[in-house]
């Protein structure tokens, strides 16, 4: 980033919905984690590239307090929320999750019961939330699929028989289904064919700009990330190297390691 | 005058660490826009008139100097700016006209130029209208308006572009090239909006292939010269 830049008086003053501060994560003699901070603004898409190994995914982990880090805080400006979500205990975690925090991973099988219906998958988050009633939760998950943009004569068929874009649809209704605050999506289109890889980022960005939703998308595809993502945080062994609006990090990146990544692209 | 940016000392290198290079682009640029005024950036290709467009719109970080706009929220230096103020700005205030359309696979043409409408907050309906009647003010025929713009011509992708572009009056407007690849009749739709516009007090600077398409708008020029210093120009009679 330039020397002029950061602390500089502000204009807007929205408070970040999702403030990570001074994440710290070593495994054995690894380092994943090193003084990593994050803002997230409410209705922004916050893309998070690098290479394999440089933190991205422990980080959006972190995000979704699946782990712990061994230094920093982490804040969700939401009402009765401690200041750090990291004190929370792990039954709290999962109530927050379930209502608060959508995910989408790159493998279905982290996200889906393969062998269960579409829709009981997504009827799933809802029950966790609280939700008893059949019709009701049959209703609720009909209309996240659809949101999802997912075939509804194929509602009640298990994941396992889908196609991969299909798999990543059902991942996406069960994250959407209790409007989540923050939208996490780690490497969703990985692995998909391109056209269908397409087509799930065209759902993508259709809820994001109909329901504002908070994203955070981790890639290491700069494509992905280019089309979807207002402000980008490039990763390299566990550091942030740069971080900047998306148009700026792809057209003057200004760390070495960045601008290697975009000509690799180019 | 009202005015709406202020430019002094604006100085921009690209570190190129690949090469182990520092590549000068433009060095201690001063100069300021008004409301309602039309300024003209000229030179040779290569001297810098793009990227001062783009280090404008904050595409490109400067390396020194200072960039005040003057928003209707108050002053601020977009070369200090955080993020999320020039991304407020971009969606408020400041727009920029370029050559090239950024289309989406599979998102449909009328789609594309209510996207600014939908989120400035405006509902669907509304923005949709908007968007249809710039398409045709264009030229863009009814048919191609739930057409994928990825599939069209370079002309008609640009005349979405500038339908998008323009659909939002803004404080202030960034042109880059925009008359490129049009025809005739494209191009005289954007220079009467351009004209509307800038009756309405909004504040443009921008570079023309051909400065002629908007003679009857230039108040003012500014010739860049490579790798010297500038300073603004008084009035230039085009």
């Amino acid at each position: 980033m330039s020397a002029l830049m950061k602390e500089a008086p502000r204009l807007v003053r929205t408070q970040p919905l999702m403030e990570l501060s001074g994440l710290s994560k070593t495994y054995g003699n690894v380092r994943a984690l090193d003084d990593v901070s994050a803002r997230v603004y409410p209705g922004e898409v916050l893309g998070i590239v690098g290479e394999s190994g440089s933190g991205k995914s422990t980080l959006l982990r972190m995000m979704n307090l699946e782990e712990s880090p061994d230094a920093g805080r982490y804040r969700l400006d939401l009402p009765e929320l401690p200041e750090d979500l990291f004190t929370l205990d792990r039954f709290e975690r999962r109530m927050l999750r379930a209502r608060r925090i959508g995910i989408v991973y790159q493998n279905p099988h982290l996200g889906l019961l393969m062998k269960h219906s579409s829709s009981g998958n997504v009827a799933e988050r809802l029950l966790v939330a609280g939700e008893r009633r059949f019709a009701v939760l049959r209703e609720k998950a009909q209309v996240a699929l659809e949101a999802s943009e997912f075939p509804i004569p194929r509602m009640d068929a298990p994941p396992i028989e889908l196609s991969g874009g299909m798999q990543q649809r059902v991942q996406l209704a069960k994250a959407i289904a209790l409007e989540p605050a923050v939208l996490l999506l780690d490497e969703p289109t990985t692995g998909l064919d391109v056209s269908v890889q397409a087509l799930v980022l065209d759902t993508l960005k259709r809820l994001q700009q109909e329901r504002r939703i908070t994203m955070v998308l981790v890639s290491h595809d700069l494509g992905v990330i280019r089309t979807m993502a207002d402000r980008v945080m490039v990763m390299r062994h566990g550091r942030v190297v740069e971080e900047g609006l998306a148009d700026q990090v792809f057209q003057d990146p200004q760390h070495a390691y960045t601008q290697q990544l975009v000509h690799a692209k180019l | 005058m009202t005015t709406i940016l202020d430019v002094q000392g604006l100085t921009k290198t690209f570190e190129m660490h690949h090469l182990g290079q520092s590549l000068p682009a433009f060095e201690d640029l001063s100069f300021t826009l008004h409301a309602g005024e039309f300024l003209l950036l000229s030179g040779p290709n290569g001297v810098g008139k793009s990227t001062l467009l783009r280090t404008l719109y904050r595409s490109y970080l400067p390396v020194a100097g200072h960039l005040w706009f003057h928003s209707r929220e108050g002053v601020i230096d977009m070369a200090n700016a955080a993020d999320i103020d020039v991304a407020h700005l971009r969606r408020t205030e400041i727009g920029f006209v370029t050559q090239f359309l950024n289309a989406r696979p599979r998102v449909a043409a009328e789609d594309i130029v209510a996207e600014p409408m939908r989120l400035a907050g405006y509902g669907r309906d509304e923005a949709l209208e908007q968007a249809r009647h710039w398409l045709a003010a264009f030229g863009v025929k009814p048919d191609l308006w739930r057409a994928y713009p990825t599939t069209f011509s370079g002309g008609e992708q640009q005349k979405v572009n500038l339908a998008r572009a323009l659909i939002l009056p803004q404080r202030m407007l960034l042109l880059d090239e925009p008359t490129a690849s049009l025809d005739k009749g494209a191009r005289a739709a954007l220079v009467a909006r351009l004209a509307e516009l800038k009756a309405q007090g909004v504040a443009m600077i921008g570079v023309f292939h051909h400065p002629g398409d908007v003679a009857a708008l230039i108040d003012r020029e500014i010739p860049l010269k490579p790798k010297t210093p500038i300073e603004e120009t008084a009035d230039v009679a085009l």
